[in-house]
């Protein structure tokens, strides 16, 4: 790096010591009630959040239930095919007004007083509307709606605020890789599958920020079933990128990916199991050979790479190559958080490759796969451990900050995320550590420069 | 009858003797699994088992086209067994206390000969100072050679509409 930073910035959370180096988050953010009020309203409402992926809604009318950013919305698609986003709350009296999570109508309907609403979101009913008068307006009682509402590659994001850059802007480098995830899909779009995650943990929202892309873990929590990979006979050293450059990434506004370049040529499945077949295998590098037609080694290398990106705050997308996963989450309380979780994946796949997928996906993914319970245990046994966090205060994230690129088994992409939740708690600007990345179309990793 | 799902005939016939056999061999299953002696457990399985758990919110889900909880085959059920005895299950590491209750259990022989059986289950799960209560269909489709069964298709169905505030099914169901 040509640029060298030096001192240290702080905050009465963070501690970030360039000199040491040091980083560290203090634990009372994640104990501390009115931490999270602040939250609410420094973090969730002034940040886009995710709402669902366009393929949830296949035809107009279809509807989902959902909370996002503690708010019940429905999630519907119109009848000229738009996707809308409404306050599932009735303008009468606030009734939630369906709570079946997923359905299919041409009219919301409050059963408490019996109005309906159209999938625009216009009241289009009520009874004996007379009583309220000649000059009874039902344009002024459409169902509420979020501030923005916008979808990139049909991922669909709410913002509760209106003072929040475009969706574009805000997404900044990580939109290259939505790119990555969504030209999967070959000549059609990537569709998440029926069958939802709906699970939790006793523990604060942030410490799953830092599990969804911590390499550093997975040899020891993941021990399991990364012995469950060498029995299936998966020849490790292939895995994930075949021993290829593998770094984290700074995307701006606190989004962070850590992903790799894939040197295997393909012959293995990320951290999937071995192929089950020579058919299974030869038809993944027909795939792969088609990708790579189509977009070019280089971007068809980092697809097969896998890589696990979060969307500030709370938008995780990992691709594990066997499988990619979809995940958000929202605390309810300092200590207890509720978390979704969906698999992306490419329609039309053959029907070797699906099955393949849909096994090595919830071997690792999911509250009864092989992997996630042990996290699960891991974060409610660090919450249980900051009930010291009086005596004992302090979370160190420090690895790697001596590299100059760190790796995807360091915690660049943490302190990332972590500047950009203190710059919104406290105003503490702490200067970046390496240069934003830059992005590249479809081309090579391209690193940026200290400006 | 497909890979993961059951007919859901009424059951309305039941012949006595069968049912008693099923239900002895149902509270086998769940003391095996009550005080971990899983590789016993493993051993009521066929070779070629599957063990399915569909999500709280597709619970008559196809293992082809939905996303589930758990689709193992006998080698992932192996892997997941090994790993809950050897202490590498950290979820389970100590292994929790349970306590399964079994009851309502319908058997029904079908024409090749085989057994579908179905029952509710609930299971308490205690760990670090909690209980987790999973309440559950248990749908078992037996072969019988006589003397004993073996679970060919194991579902367990979560009777959950989110697996909240559980977070996880560590355990065996």
């Amino acid at each position: 790096m040509d640029t060298t930073v030096t001192g240290t910035t702080q905050s009465r959370f963070v501690i970030d010591d360039r000199d040491t180096p040091r980083f560290r988050v203090h634990r009372r953010a994640m104990v501390d009630q009115a931490v999270l009020d602040d939250e609410r309203a420094r973090v969730f409402d002034t940040s886009w959040l995710y709402v669902g992926h366009e393929s949830e809604l296949r035809e107009p009318h279809d509807f989902r239930t959902r909370k996002v950013g503690g708010r019940p919305i429905i999630f519907t698609r119109n009848t000229d095919n738009t996707v809308k986003v409404f306050l599932n709350t009735c303008p009468h009296r606030g009734m939630q007004i369906e709570t079946r999570p997923e359905g299919t109508g041409r009219f919301l309907k409050c059963f408490y007083h019996g109005w309906s609403f159209n999938t625009a979101g216009e009241l289009v009913a009520l009874p004996d509307e007379a009583s309220y008068g000649p000059d009874f307006d039902r344009h002024n009682l459409c169902l509420a709606r979020p501030s923005k509402v916008d979808s990139y590659r049909g991922f669909v994001f709410l913002s509760w605020s209106s003072d929040v850059p475009d969706l574009l802007d805000y997404l900044g480098g990580a939109t290259e890789y939505i790119d990555i995830v969504a030209d999967q899909a070959e000549d059609d779009e990537m569709q998440v599958i029926g069958g939802t995650h709906l699970y939790s943990m006793r523990a604060n929202w942030k410490l799953l920020v830092e599990n969804s892309y911590d390499g550093y873990h997975a040899l020891t929590t993941h021990h399991r079933y990364l012995q469950m990979l060498k029995d299936s006979g998966a020849d490790m050293s292939r895995s994930m990128g075949g021993g290829g450059p593998a770094l984290g990434h700074d995307l701006g506004h606190g989004h962070a990916v850590i992903g790799g370049y894939d040197t295997s040529g393909g012959r293995a499945l990320g951290l999937g199991r071995a192929f089950p077949t020579e058919s299974a295998e030869r038809k993944q590098l027909e795939r792969r050979a088609r990708l790579a037609a189509r977009y070019g080694e280089d971007w068809i290398n980092r697809m097969y790479a896998g890589r696990n990106l979060i969307i500030f705050p709370n938008l995780v997308i990992v691709d594990l190559v066997m499988g990619c996963t979809i995940r958000t989450f929202f605390p309810e309380n300092p200590d207890y958080m509720e978390i979704t979780a969906w698999q992306i994946q490419p329609p039309n796949e053959d029907p070797e490759l699906h099955d393949m997928r849909m096994s090595n996906f919830l071997t690792f993914w999911g509250p009864a796969g092989l992997a996630t319970p042990d996290d699960v245990e891991a974060l409610e046994r660090c919450q249980k451990g900051f009930a010291g966090h009086g005596a004992a205060p302090w979370s160190d994230i420090s690895r790697g900050m001596i590299r100059e690129r760190p790796i995807i088994t360091d915690e660049l992409q943490m302190r990332v995320w972590w500047r950009e939740w203190d710059r919104r708690m406290t105003g503490t600007q702490h200067p970046l550590e390496v240069p934003r990345y830059v992005a590249n179309g479809r081309g090579p990793l391209k690193l940026g420069t200290f400006a | 009858m497909t890979r993961a799902g059951f007919s859901t005939g009424p059951f309305l016939r039941q012949d006595p003797n069968l049912r008693d056999g099923v239900t002895d061999f149902m509270f086998h299953d769940a003391e095996l699994l009550d005080t971990w002696r899983l590789e016993e457990w493993l051993e009521l399985f066929t070779e070629d088992c599957w063990y399915f758990m569909p999500t709280t919110d597709r619970p008559n889900g196809d293992p082809h086209r939905d996303l589930f909880f758990i689709q193992d085959d006998r080698f992932l059920l192996t892997q997941r067994v090994t790993a809950l005895m050897n202490g590498t299950a950290w979820a389970e590491s100590p292994q929790s206390t349970t306590h399964r209750m079994i009851s309502n259990v319908r058997a029904c022989r079908l024409d090749d000969g085989t057994v579908e059986a179905r029952a509710n289950g609930i299971a308490h799960r205690a760990s670090n100072q909690r209980v987790d209560v999973y309440p559950y269909r248990l749908e078992l489709h037996l072969l019988d050679d006589g003397d004993s069964f073996k679970i060919h298709t194991r579902r367990a169905v979560l009777a959950l509409d989110q697996l909240r505030p559980h977070g996880r099914v560590s355990i065996l169901l």
